[in-house]
């Protein structure tokens, strides 16, 4: 960690507005930060406005199967003659969409209960931080995969298992957080003053533990993407048809020793993806942060 | 120190009570019908109640619990509805293949991890550093079964190098489920098969390495960095040290204190990431089991892996708090 002790002096003069300029000229300033958004821009253009553009991601072709990369089919066509292009940018909107719902849910239950934990200490609050701290005591993939196993096998499943897992990150960060902010003494005024304790968190705690949580959940996205793709791997996420990219790599699989390229692009898809969502949350946080930058 | 260690293990315990209750409940509760699973759709309504009442499933499901953990205690962890093995006998038999696997995985990581980091910790912007910490974003971002099959499609089909996949060619009479079968057989000078089971460990032990050797060249390059620039680096410059002694024996020390946790965790991590691996390479591993287990609803078996992987899961994770401690006796005293 390097000590920047210019930064200080530089706030000398807070105007309002001037927390988020800095923020926003930091942020653009750092060039992976810069490049992780341009890659996740690019994701959400293809997973909206692509699925329009591209064939039918179903229609099979069975005569034209196993057809290597080529000006009709850029990324070829898979055991039954489904383009894979169509296939892999259909995917892109499968998988943003489940690891954004994994996130949301997460999100909004890991925090709603490291908020409660945090305010209110005392016994409720242990016994939720006990059974947050299990969640962790089990490896991540296996909490998901029991999880999406006993519910069936699905995309929901899988989108339920990623938010199971990812919600303890959320639950400990809002936690920290709001018993760091309770001790402030704007806090003691408001509970001076007589707003109730709802009033409380929602207006004095909640706003001061966003930033450490959109930062978590920006790097959570990327985290969610590869699980839900582990889970459609393993057989336990999307079924098939599902252009889901785990799972089209699982059937890729199958053909290894004789067509290897059906393997490629999902997999580069999937990574550009995660890339972007690291790169991103990486710069969010020194942006956020720049007083102490890693 | 000696009291600390209690403490640390005496809140070990209720958090495997606890993680045996969350998956009992979780196989247990919601969800379909076991019996049914078990007998398959065909079955008439009679013959799964029969089969309901045998398992006890018409019970509370605390009775169920307390009878479960009751057994789980004398080690009987029930049946395996596949093989009919107890599943104590079926996890212990695979075991051996994933430890093998985990123990490959975490030397090769953690080497090229701590490598990295130091190096680009060190020589802080220089080419190195910006080659490694790319290495690192992609160790990271790469799912763990893409990793696997771009080294088969590698290294096994394209440069037909190593084999990819099993834990040893069968037709050498070696034992697949034989613990250590590296080791083992090259302290037996077994040579054939020492050879053919390396050969068989180091693309799935490559595929498992990448992301701990990612998370331990971050970690320790970024302690690298905080303690290059303490005072005690500054003094022992000052004195006329070079720069490498430096670094050995004033730096590292205190770097390493970071990376020993996240050693510790990733190991855990390394045990859930087998499941993925060794479905990859078909690694006759605890992690394998899991799978195949879960896609034929054998939920005994999954229930016995999952409380396997997490209770050694709890016990890496004291085992780190306590070198930890031992390491920087200020968290003893917190």
């Amino acid at each position: 960690m390097e000590i920047l002790i210019t930064e200080p002096l530089l706030d000398r003069a807070p105007r309002v507005g001037g927390r988020w300029k800095r923020i926003g000229r930091q942020f653009t300033r750092n060039r992976l930060a810069v490049a992780g958004t341009v890659i996740l821009l690019a994701l959400a253009v293809v997973a909206i406005v692509g699925p329009f553009l591209v064939a039918d991601p179903r229609a099979q072709d069975v005569p034209n199967r196993f057809a290597h990369p080529s000006r009709d089919h850029w990324f070829g066509t898979d055991e039954l003659g489904r383009d894979i292009f169509a296939r892999t940018v259909n995917g892109a909107r499968i998988s943003l969409a489940s690891a954004l719902a994994a996130v949301a849910v997460a999100l909004s239950i890991g925090t709603t209960i490291g908020l409660i934990a945090g305010y209110l200490e005392g016994k409720v609050g242990l016994w939720l931080m006990a059974f947050i701290d299990l969640l962790l005591a089990i490896p991540a993939i296996l909490l998901a995969i029991t999880l999406a196993a006993r519910l069936g096998p699905g995309l929901t499943s899988a989108m339920i298992a990623a938010a199971l897992v990812g919600l303890p990150a959320y639950a400990r960060l809002a936690r920290g957080s709001a018993l760091a902010v309770k001790r402030q003494e704007y806090v003691t005024a408001a509970q001076v003053t007589g707003t109730s304790r709802a009033g409380i968190i929602r207006k004095h705690i909640f706003p001061n533990i966003l930033t450490p949580v959109i930062i978590q959940s920006t790097i959570g996205v990327g985290n969610a993407i590869l699980l839900v793709s582990a889970l459609g791997y393993l057989g336990v996420g999307a079924q098939p048809p599902t252009s889901e990219w785990g799972r089209m790599l699982s059937d890729a699989q199958k053909y290894i020793l004789t067509e290897p390229y059906i393997a490629i692009f999902p997999g580069v898809a999937i990574a550009l993806t995660v890339i972007g969502f690291n790169l991103a949350g990486d710069g969010l946080r020194d942006a956020f942060d720049p007083v102490v930058k890693r | 120190m000696a009291r600390y260690m209690l403490q640390r293990i005496l809140i070990a315990v209720p958090v495997l009570i606890g993680v045996s209750i969350v998956v009992f409940l979780m196989l247990h509760s919601a969800g379909g019908d076991p019996a049914q699973q078990i007998l398959g759709p065909r079955a008439d309504a009679e013959s799964i109640a029969r089969l309901r009442d045998e398992m006890g499933l018409n019970r509370p499901l605390a009775v169920q619990y307390a009878d479960f953990a009751q057994d789980a205690l004398k080690g009987d962890l029930g049946r395996s509805y596949r093989s009919n093995d107890t599943v104590t006998d079926e996890v212990l038999s695979r075991f051996p293949a994933t430890i093998e696997l985990a123990m490959a995985a975490m030397l090769i990581g953690t080497t090229i991890g701590l490598i990295a980091g130091i190096v680009a910790g060190v020589r802080r912007d220089s080419f190195f550093d910006y080659s490694s910490t790319l290495g690192a974003l992609l160790g990271i971002s790469i799912p763990t079964f893409w990793l696997g099959m771009i080294l088969i499609i590698v290294f096994g089909v394209e440069l037909r190098w190593l084999p990819i996949s099993g834990r040893v060619n069968p037709r050498l009479g070696a034992d697949p489920s034989a613990p250590f079968l590296v080791i083992d057989s090259a302290l037996h000078g077994n040579w054939v098969v020492f050879r053919d089971s390396l050969e068989h460990l180091i693309l799935p032990a490559l595929t498992l390495a990448g992301w701990p050797a990612a998370i331990v060249a971050r970690m320790t390059r970024a302690a690298m960095i905080e303690t290059m620039d303490l005072d005690y680096i500054r003094t022992a410059r000052a004195k006329g040290l070079k720069e490498s002694a430096v670094v050995r024996r004033h730096a590292l020390r205190n770097a390493f204190i970071p990376v020993v946790t996240v050693v510790g965790l990733e190991l855990g991590g390394l045990l859930g990431g087998a499941v993925v691996t060794e479905t990859v390479f078909s690694w006759p591993g605890v992690g394998k089991l899991a799978a195949d287990a879960i896609l034929a609803r054998d939920y005994q078996v999954v229930q016995g892996v999952v409380l396997l992987l997490a209770a050694i899961f709890i016990i890496l994770n004291l085992l780190v708090d306590l070198i930890y401690s031992w390491l920087d006796p200020r968290i003893r005293y917190a």
